[in-house]
């Protein structure tokens, strides 16, 4: 296996931003990511390592350095709360047991029907409108208990019409 | 509440703000076009940034003209030449550099071009952290329309600079935010921090001479060259001059990013700006500058916010993202959440941070817990100790340790209460001690 031909055009652009090709290497991870189920498989660190003329093991280690990468499959939608101190003081700790509630998922897990991963994240630099959590890439500010509700219903309700769509 | 002049925020809440007409209509990139049209020259604009007293808004308060000076005269050193912008926003607190990308790219793309005439630099990149994802979109957005009117790019409004500026995404570390721990994150690397000396402007990004600056910083280089450092001075207190953003956050009635001059009290920042603290409660305590700058009892609420000031009561600047507590929060738990985040952040080089933050963040859970010994405040005393000042490659063990000795310092009582009665004495009946306690050991 290898990119497809879209990212690796891609890749071959971004790289032409560095003086060092190896530059591009972390906005690649990320891209991968959003393209390839929302995480990094073994074979798309091998593509990576390929493209960029590293290691594998030296992709790796730059993968697992940070947070926003994630090395196995993610549910349908991921849900990440804060938890650092400005959220804290203003709730955090209940809405994460609220969303965990409502999703079934425990922090750091999958809820049982794939749909949901939930995940304790450090500081979002939403702290002037804390308590707040980031629901696939969308940040969600000056929650209360009702709001993570309406925001979950949300997704609920498109999931629904996605499956009446393509039933 | 007096009415101070602002010019940061000026066009943010604009119809519109984050286009290149709106910004324009609104003096948007007029100091830069002033520069070229008038053929200043690199050390002129310099001169006027140190003139100004301008300083750092990312955390060490650096004097920003001075900075940009230490860049090698390009005569007798041919190496390309970067800046790299700061928008790495992620101590916690802090949410002002948000603001501006969100909704004045075009006002941070002039400071960068700005900064990268006046270092003569070939390339800028903007280290936006991964998070920020309507930043990043408004950023790339602004700059295509921005390479389209020719501000951005090969000859620059026609003139003979050229400045390219490229958007970097960081992945959600905080030691990126460090500038070398993000020179290194952004060739490609771990976020690990270079040992200083060499410092970046010698040897920077690819070995070559780098200067990184802060996105508030470079926000007020336009300002500062359209009106002048007479003007720029005029705003703040001797030492800390010009407005700068404060982010206030935690038990307050209106929590926000407020524009302000150097030199405000905190207390003005709290009750006119914020609305007090919340729910009628009476403040306990509160850290000045972000989670790693030492928490302040209420009786310091009078400090003046300038670095000075902020310094003499016993804590820092830093960011200036205030973050407040009311009589009812307890302190342990509020050292526990930031020691776990420190543990959680340190990139592990230095065995002081490694395993200082680890042992700060068990300590501190287990005296929340009503687990700790009575020998565990002294321990945490001497662990900070043997963390900070200066003792690691970065700051990031000191960023542990400061708020760790201020809340000994100002709150032994409370940590001995904890101790000797074996519980939480302030937590809530309906959240028992032992739910988010749990609930962190399901996410170990």
């Amino acid at each position: 296996m290898a990119l497809s031909a879209r990212l690796k055009a891609e890749f071959d652009e971004l790289v032409t931003h560095y003086p060092e090709r190896r530059a591009g290497l972390i906005p690649a991870l990320h891209r991968c990511q959003e393209e390839l189920g929302g995480w990094l498989s073994p074979q798309t660190l091998e593509d990576c390592a390929q493209f960029f003329g590293l290691d594998p093991v030296e992709v790796y280690g730059v993968a697992t350095f940070y947070p926003m990468f994630r090395m196995t499959p993610p549910g349908q939608h991921t849900i990440s709360v804060c938890h650092n101190i400005s959220c804290a003081l203003r709730g955090a700790e209940e809405v994460l047991a609220h969303v965990c509630r409502r999703t079934g998922a425990k922090p750091g897990g999958t809820s049982p029907d794939g749909q949901f991963s939930v995940l304790r994240v450090e500081c979002q630099g939403a702290c002037a409108n804390a308590p707040m959590l980031d629901l696939d890439g969308t940040y969600h500010e000056d929650l209360d208990l009702a709001k993570v509700d309406q925001v979950l219903d949300l997704v609920a309700q498109s999931a629904r019409a996605k499956q009446g769509a393509t039933p | 509440m007096k009415a101070y002049p602002k010019y940061l925020l000026e066009r943010v809440n604009l119809p519109g703000s984050h286009t290149l007409a709106v910004s324009r209509a609104h003096a948007g990139y007029s100091a830069l076009e002033s520069i070229l049209k008038t053929g200043k020259k690199p050390e002129e604009v310099i001169a006027v940034v140190k003139d100004s007293g301008l300083r750092g808004r990312g955390g060490a308060g650096f004097p920003t003209g001075m900075k940009w000076s230490f860049m090698p005269d390009p005569a007798k050193d041919p190496r390309r030449r970067y800046l790299a912008v700061n928008a790495d926003e992620s101590e916690p607190g802090t949410c002002k550099d948000r603001v501006l990308m969100e909704r004045d790219p075009h006002g941070l793309i002039e400071g960068t071009l700005i900064a990268a005439f006046a270092m003569r630099v070939q390339a800028a990149y903007i280290y936006v952290r991964g998070e920020y994802r309507l930043s990043y979109q408004r950023l790339e957005l602004a700059l295509q329309e921005a390479r389209r009117a020719g501000l951005v790019g090969k000859n620059i409004l026609g003139s003979d600079f050229s400045c390219d500026i490229w958007l970097h995404k960081g992945a959600g570390a905080y030691i990126c935010g460090e500038e070398t721990g993000l020179m290194e994150s952004l060739e490609g690397k771990r976020g690990h921090p270079r040992p200083k000396p060499p410092f970046p402007a010698g040897f920077g990004l690819w070995g070559s001479p780098t200067t990184v600056n802060n996105v508030e910083t470079l926000f007020n280089a336009p300002f500062i060259m359209n009106r002048g450092a007479e003007w720029f001075r005029s705003l703040g207190t001797k030492a800390s001059t010009g407005n700068f953003l404060c982010g206030i956050s935690g038990h307050v009635e209106r929590p926000g990013v407020y524009e302000l001059p150097f030199g405000v009290t905190a207390r003005e920042i709290l009750e006119e700006c914020a609305g007090g603290v919340w729910k009628k409660r009476k403040l306990k305590a509160f850290f000045p500058g972000g989670s790693s700058t030492g928490l302040l009892p209420a009786s310091a609420i009078d400090t003046p916010m300038d670095h000075d000031s902020v310094k003499a009561a016993g804590s820092m600047f830093g960011t200036a993202a205030m973050i407040m507590l009311d009589e009812t929060a307890c302190v342990v738990e509020a050292s526990r959440v930031i020691a776990r985040f420190y543990d959680h952040e340190s990139c592990g080089q230095c065995s002081q941070c490694r395993e200082g933050t680890q042992w700060l963040a068990q300590i501190f859970a287990r005296i929340e817990r009503g687990q700790g010994k009575r020998e565990d405040i002294d321990l945490l005393v001497s662990l900070a100790r043997g963390m900070a000042p200066g003792k690691t490659i970065c700051a990031l063990s000191d960023a542990a340790a400061i708020p760790t000795l201020a809340v000994v310092k100002h709150f032994r009582a409370e940590l001995e209460e904890h101790v000797r009665l074996g519980r939480c004495p302030l937590r809530h009946e309906s959240s028992g001690p032992g739910a988010p306690a749990s609930m962190e050991e399901a996410h170990a």
